[in-house]
């Protein structure tokens, strides 16, 4: 059985007695655009939502942070650091980034030629903001232009 | 919550032109966010890309998310990979109502993970002293 986080998480913070979360409900079909050239030739960006930053950059803060921070593809594990309101879920990604970061399986599917090739940088957020107005306003249309200036062909996404 | 926060991004960049697929391990809020593509891989939370240090684990993860670009034809089509996390002692406890609020206290001042970060962000002119 796969774990309902949503039920879980409803009944946890009634029990807390925290007003009901409003999960985003989709009440539409998702927009569907077509890979438009072989993988092997696509150019890949990738934005994972757990808070990575590079030793240099400032953290994440814990309120609905809505930044991007661009990780250049080829930064070392040493460099690689979290800040991310449920910290809990990164005791392993602070060990190795790879689990939660995969800049290297990444650089071996470019050299591979499995994709084309990546972006020069690939993107993270700290994806733990209540405030879905917010995603949408701030976070959405900013990785939007992050990933047109880094002109790839499609986005891998990965959430915490 | 950072599912929910993909499949926003996600449709709102496949809606602009890019196609997108998310690399995720929280079934139900996928399903909920109906994001185009998505790749599930049945493990606990913060190990969205494979088990820590097992290289093969996260490009095989890796490898199937990005294929599943060019191989998934279906918009709001969900792929479960076959991989397995082993013990499933960390279910019941990611599934229970009766867990504590594990969230950090909420703070809008930046949270290094090393204090030393703070110095290094201050020297790159990233964060100003006050």
């Amino acid at each position: 059985m796969t774990v309902a986080y949503m039920q879980a998480i409803r009944a946890r913070y009634a029990r807390l007695g925290y007003p009901a979360y409003r999960w985003y409900l989709a009440d539409s079909a998702p927009p569907w655009q077509p890979l438009p050239k072989p993988l092997a030739a696509s150019r890949i960006g990738v934005l994972s939502t757990a808070g990575a930053y590079v030793c240099g950059q400032i953290a994440y803060h814990y309120k609905d942070d809505t930044s991007l921070r661009a990780l250049p593809m080829a930064t070392a594990d040493d460099d690689l650091r979290f800040s991310h309101i449920t910290e809990n879920y990164l005791v392993d990604a602070k060990r190795d980034p790879q689990c939660i970061v995969p800049l290297q399986p990444l650089r071996a599917l470019v050299a591979s030629g499995v994709v084309g090739g990546v972006a020069a940088n690939a993107y993270s957020c700290m994806g733990g903001v209540y405030s879905q107005r917010r995603v949408r306003a701030e976070i959405a249309p900013a990785v939007l232009a992050a990933m047109q200036a880094e002109h790839v062909d499609a986005v891998l996404l990965i959430p915490m | 919550m950072c599912h929910q926060t993909v499949c926003l991004v996600a449709r709102h960049l496949e809606a602009n032109g890019l196609p997108t697929v998310c690399l995720a391990s929280a079934l139900d809020i996928m399903q909920a966010g109906r994001a185009p593509r998505t790749v599930f891989i049945d493990y606990p939370l913060g190990h969205t890309s494979g088990k820590a240090f097992d290289r093969a684990d996260q490009l095989a993860i890796v490898t199937a998310a990005v294929t599943a670009l060019e191989q998934m034809t279906t918009a709001g089509q969900i792929v479960q990979l076959p991989q397995q996390w082993g013990d499933d002692d960390w279910r019941a406890e990611a599934g229970s109502s009766q867990g504590n609020d594990t969230r950090q206290p909420r703070d809008d001042s930046p949270q290094f993970q090393f204090a030393t970060d703070r110095d290094a962000a201050l020297a790159a002119g990233n964060l100003r002293a006050d």
